[in-house]
């Protein structure tokens, strides 16, 4: 068997808003080819953990650490720190994060949100990234799109687009954070059938979502949260199928129809 | 007195509202900026003294404030005194500065969080992404309020008679005195009219020029 490493591992990670405790003590890790689905009540805390995993929210106290390398780290006294500017600064390559609102550059076409962040911040070759983003923009079926500006997109290209984007930057892990809230239902569809082929692929993600039938199907890991604490943990079919916890229970059935 | 011969005497004057015109843009719309980064500043003190400033430069009649910097150096260091010219400009400028400030101001502000979001995640510094993903934005944003700001600019260079300083419509006013015409003063409103016919022309085409997304 092959041995999966783990890409990022969180530990105790705590987070307050104004002595509200948004975050209670959350460990959980991502191993390599994961594909974890994160559910939960509106409030649970589920998005202010992504914005924390992807560092644009600080914590309070606790651990992050991608591919063994510390992002954050507690001091004797239980608060975290934050690694240099720097080392931060490569961490952050290890992951990428698509928006619920796609957060797409309207004043540059598609090329070149995909293409400017990695040639001209990251300066990795021209010809290099745009072979890249050609064979990302094939994929995500928006070849002709390669020099329409984001108003010209209906609201599932863009986000294939901020997914060509993400990944044009290649990134060992792929947060979602809800990405198919912000979309009409019948565009939904396009949007989870990328994120499917990219689980076919053996990308690594983490998926705040609320498409529980989605998350049955394409995750190894559910993660159920509620009031700021992970309440269950596990594969689909023991957190969806046969939660152990009431308030799982009372949750996912409000999705049943 | 003839139309043609009111133009003729005139246009030394309108060369110099030209140069107050050209001149207080130039040095006006790079130093809204830096006023706008203090007023939006996360070190108190400088968001203070900005505050205030822009306070009083909205607050008092620019007619007043090209007052005090012809005459308040010379009262304060005795016999130092601004020509009139560098005083139309240094009041202008400071004047301006501060309407120009609020307008990037409130074009910044309007950019949403998403976009400094995007930007951090695809590794963007603070510096990229404000010269790459927000100023040109905030740009197309601010267009419209700018070109308001620019045209009562462009009647506002009367004001530079307060201190003396020669341009087209002081000019005027004083040929029309001695000539006892009309004529002078329908050609600066002709002047004025048509340059700003002008600004709007030219700002329409930026906007326009920007319109290549939205």
């Amino acid at each position: 068997m092959k041995i999966m490493s783990t890409l990022l591992e969180i530990k105790n990670l705590k987070k307050e808003f104004e002595d509200v405790k948004v975050l209670e003590d959350i460990s959980f890790s991502v191993k390599e080819g994961d594909v974890v689905s994160i559910l939960g009540p509106s409030g649970s805390g589920k998005i202010t953990l992504l914005r924390c995993a992807t560092m644009l929210e600080k914590i309070d106290s606790g651990e992050i650490i991608y591919l063994g390398e510390h992002a954050v780290l507690n001091d004797s006294n239980g608060n975290a720190v934050y690694a240099k500017k720097k080392d931060l600064k490569r961490i952050q390559g290890y992951f990428g994060l698509v928006f619920q609102n796609f957060n797409l550059f309207p004043h540059y076409n598609v090329m070149k949100n995909i293409m400017d962040a990695p040639v001209n911040i990251h300066k990795r070759d021209f010809d290099e990234v745009e072979a890249r983003c050609d064979a990302l923009l094939e994929k995500m079926g928006l070849s002709d799109k390669k020099h329409a500006y984001p108003y010209q997109l209906s609201g599932g290209q863009k986000q294939r687009v901020a997914i060509a984007r993400a990944l044009c930057m290649n990134p060992k892990i792929l947060f979602f954070d809800e990405p198919t809230s912000a979309l009409d239902p019948e565009l939904t569809g396009e949007i989870l059938k990328v994120i499917r082929e990219l689980a076919d692929e053996k990308m690594t993600m983490v998926i705040v979502t609320h498409e529980i039938n989605f998350a049955r199907e394409v995750s190894n890991r559910v993660i159920f949260m509620e009031n700021g604490v992970i309440v269950e943990d596990g594969t689909p079919q023991e957190v969806i199928d046969n939660p152990k916890n009431e308030r799982t229970r009372e949750f996912l059935c409000k999705f049943e129809k | 007195m003839s139309f043609a011969e009111a133009w003729q005497q005139m246009s030394a004057g309108m060369i110099e509202t030209c140069k107050i015109f050209f001149l207080t843009l130039l040095f006006t719309l790079p130093l809204g900026m830096v006023i706008a980064f203090g007023r939006m500043s996360k070190i108190k003190p400088i968001r203070w003294i900005t505050t205030v400033y822009i306070s009083i430069m909205r607050g008092t009649p620019l007619m007043l404030q090209l007052l005090v910097v012809y005459f308040g150096p010379s009262l304060i260091f005795e016999g130092y005194s601004l020509d009139r010219f560098q005083a139309v400009i240094i009041g202008f400028v400071l004047n301006y500065a501060a309407y120009f400030a609020e307008i990037y101001r409130a074009g910044i502000e309007s950019m949403p969080k998403g976009q400094y979001e995007a930007a951090k995640v695809l590794g963007y510094n603070k510096e990229q992404t404000f010269v790459k993903i927000i100023l040109p934005q905030v740009m197309k944003r601010v267009l419209p309020p700018i070109t308001n700001e620019v045209i009562t600019l462009v009647k506002d260079t009367s004001l530079a008679f307060s201190i003396s300083h020669l341009e087209m419509f002081n000019m005027a006013k004083q040929l029309s005195a001695t000539h006892s015409s009309l004529m002078p003063l329908l050609v600066a409103g002709v002047f004025f009219y048509v340059f700003n016919l002008l600004v709007a022309l030219v700002m329409n085409g930026i906007e326009k020029k920007m319109n290549y997304y939205r």
